[in-house]
């Protein structure tokens, strides 16, 4: 693949950071408004798909440091992890388990098994869609 | 709460998870497959022996009750299946250490295979018709995805009709759903009883049923939407084939038994008469194919195809000792099937082909591989006192106390055609002698220890073939007590609704 302009150097440079923070926004809030895990990993993949354009496949590979296979099994994990809170608290696997932390400053954080599963399916959507990207482009700059 | 009706599906969901963590290394990903399948194995005993002592066990998801979250249920019948899920997968499981490629580990096929056992066992389990939609999509994925693993010709092919039949199989099972939602208003099987049998009786409803009807026919190869099985089965990995042939198509029928034991019990001189031709002709055409077939396990294939006729017939008769039969059948061929599979593997293992022409001459040098497979393909053919005699003569005992003669007699001539083909194998497998044109160096080699694990699973699937045939009665005694709660389905609504219907 041919490398980006100077003008998608400039504007990824911006755009993908933002973008990152976007979805992580989308990750927090979905539980009660629209949002969620499903399509904050889409924005998150669309900002390292930016990047993958602009800079090549091998220089996205070291900024994500990760193998997306490896993303895509620690998201499973994740998700698969919060079915068993419920089960050690002898309730139905998959119920809600609530966790509220007073922050100093008067503010509440819900941590809970639903963050936890949005959490697993952000970061297995996130995996597998990279996955794909990097295999895409890889195989097209060889040829 | 009772965690082992959600076991059997979080334990391979875990277990893939794990072996896809685990990718970089072979070793541990086939240490974790083996431990995960041994696992849930002992979960479904668990399930096996708590259904018995409780007859319906319920596990509402997230704490949601029914009708409105998702309800896992497991009867009888349900435990029964997921136990069998469970020994295929250990039997899998062992056998994949040796015949499993390293090219194939890499491109997961571990993660792929548990969470292909994970989609099986979810469609046993769950009470909830949209939830059995989408286990059915996972076990599809899964199973396109290691079906083409390798991707070699033949097996593109092969799986391109496979998705085709059963993307077109997803999107009837899927329409029948809305139009069942928009009939009753609920996606909970046992409130769509409910519902459905406090509704006027309408021609929707019949249409509806056939709709189902052709939609887990065509998953469970029922004549007259069966082709894709023969295109594809025997295209993938030798372990792949085994499995699919062991459980996949066994999702339909189990579907088939569900629905139209707990939904469609209204018209059953419409839908059950229906069945039983459709029964018919499956048995007919399956075996006939496998006559005409050449190849060790495109025979065995085609032959899935003709078996899943006896199990429909015992659907399709509706009477406690069929249904009885059709179960006890299930049992009997899900581990049938798989050895035969696994068998033909290590056939070709020894000569490098499936082309009955090329083989020859393994009684000579492997008696005893030899006599595996005459257990298991007699046992197939229903010769007593192996486990298929006794399927097929309690399906054959019900089809005249119900005087369906053609389905019988159907049923009695298939039988024979199978032995014809067990026999065909036979001859010229195992007894000609090995034609001169094969490459005969592996054949006579030492019993190396990967030759060894492969043999393994298929020595304790024959003995469970032959127990099952000389203790043939507590079996008979778990299918009528599963027979008996599909002619009763109040029994099923209670334990899910908490009321009587």
């Amino acid at each position: 693949m041919k490398p980006g302009t100077l003008i998608l150097h400039v504007a990824a440079r911006f755009l993908v950071p933002l973008q990152l923070l976007f979805s992580i926004f989308l990750l927090l809030r979905g539980h009660n408004e629209p949002g969620g895990g499903f399509i904050a990993g889409l924005v998150a993949s669309g900002a390292f798909a930016l990047y993958l354009f602009t800079f090549g496949a091998v220089m996205t590979r070291d900024l994500m440091r990760i193998d997306p296979r490896n993303i895509i099994g620690i998201g499973l994990f994740l998700a698969m992890a919060s079915i068993f809170p419920a089960w050690i608290q002898g309730e139905p696997f998959f119920t809600a388990q609530w966790w509220p932390v007073m922050l100093p400053g008067g503010n509440e954080i819900k941590l809970s098994t639903p963050l936890l599963f949005d959490i697993g399916v952000y970061l297995t959507v996130f995996g597998s869609v990279m996955m794909m990207f990097v295999t895409l482009t890889e195989t097209e700059e060889r040829v | 709460m009772s965690p082992e009706v959600a076991l059997p599906i979080i334990i391979p969901l875990m277990t893939g998870t794990l072996t896809l963590l685990a990718w970089r290394s072979n070793i541990l990903q086939k240490i974790l497959s083996v431990v995960g399948s041994i696992a849930l194995l002992i979960s479904s005993i668990w399930l096996l022996t708590s259904v018995k002592e409780q007859g319906h066990v319920v596990l509402y998801m997230g704490n949601w009750v029914a009708p409105y979250g998702i309800t896992l249920v497991a009867d009888m019948l349900s435990a029964i299946m997921v136990f069998l899920t469970g020994m295929t997968a250990v039997a899998i499981a062992v056998y994949s250490l040796a015949s499993a490629s390293a090219s194939h580990e890499r491109f997961g096929y571990y993660p792929l295979m548990h969470l292909l056992l994970a989609g099986v066992a979810g469609s046993f389990l769950t009470g909830d018709i949209f939830n059995l939609y989408v286990w059915f999509e996972v076990m599809l994925i899964a199973s396109f995805a290691l079906l083409i693993l390798g991707g070699e010709r033949a097996q593109m092919e092969g799986a391109v009709k496979y998705v085709t039949m059963n993307l077109l199989s997803s999107a009837i099972f899927l329409s029948a759903i809305g139009l069942l939602y928009g009939l009753v208003g609920t996606l909970n099987m046992a409130d769509i009883a409910v519902k459905l049998s406090e509704a006027e009786h309408t021609g929707l409803v019949d249409v509806i049923a056939v709709m189902f009807m052709v939609a887990f026919g065509i998953k469970a190869a029922a004549f007259p939407l069966f082709f894709w099985l023969p295109a594809s089965y025997h295209t993938g990995p030798v372990a792949v084939s085994a499995l699919f042939a062991g459980l996949l198509t066994k999702v339909g029928v189990y579907a088939l038994f569900r629905v139209f034991s707990l939904i469609f019990n209204q018209s059953i001189e419409f839908t059950h008469q229906l069945l039983i031709w459709i029964a018919v002709f499956t048995m007919v055409t399956g075996v006939l194919g496998a006559a005409a077939q050449f190849e060790f396990r495109r025979i065995l294939s085609i032959h899935i195809i003709s078996q899943i006729g006896y199990i429909l017939l015992g659907l399709a008769l509706f009477t406690p000792l069929a249904l009885a039969g059709g179960v006890f059948f299930i049992i009997h061929i899900i581990i049938v099937k798989t050895n035969l599979f696994l068998i033909s593997g290590i056939t070709h293992r020894l000569l490098g082909t499936y082309e009955l022409k090329k083989l020859g001459g393994i009684y000579k040098s492997r008696p005893f591989l030899s006599i595996l497979f005459l257990v298991s393909a007699l046992s197939l053919a229903g010769l007593p006192p192996l486990s298929g005699f006794f399927a097929k003569f309690i399906l054959i005992r019900a089809g005249i106390e119900a005087e369906a003669w053609v389905a019988t007699g159907a049923a009695l001539f298939v039988g024979m055609l199978t032995l014809y083909s067990m026999i065909k194998i036979w001859s010229e497998v195992f007894w000609k002698s090995l034609p001169d044109e094969t490459d005969s160096s592996a054949i006579n080699q030492q019993m190396t220890p990967s030759l060894a694990i492969l043999y393994l699973p298929v020595i304790i699937l024959t003995v469970l073939t032959l127990l099952i045939g000389l203790m043939a009665q507590p079996i008979y005694m778990i299918s009528e007590f599963a027979a008996e709660q599909l002619l009763n389905p109040s029994g099923y609504i209670e334990a899910v609704l908490g009321v009587k219907p």
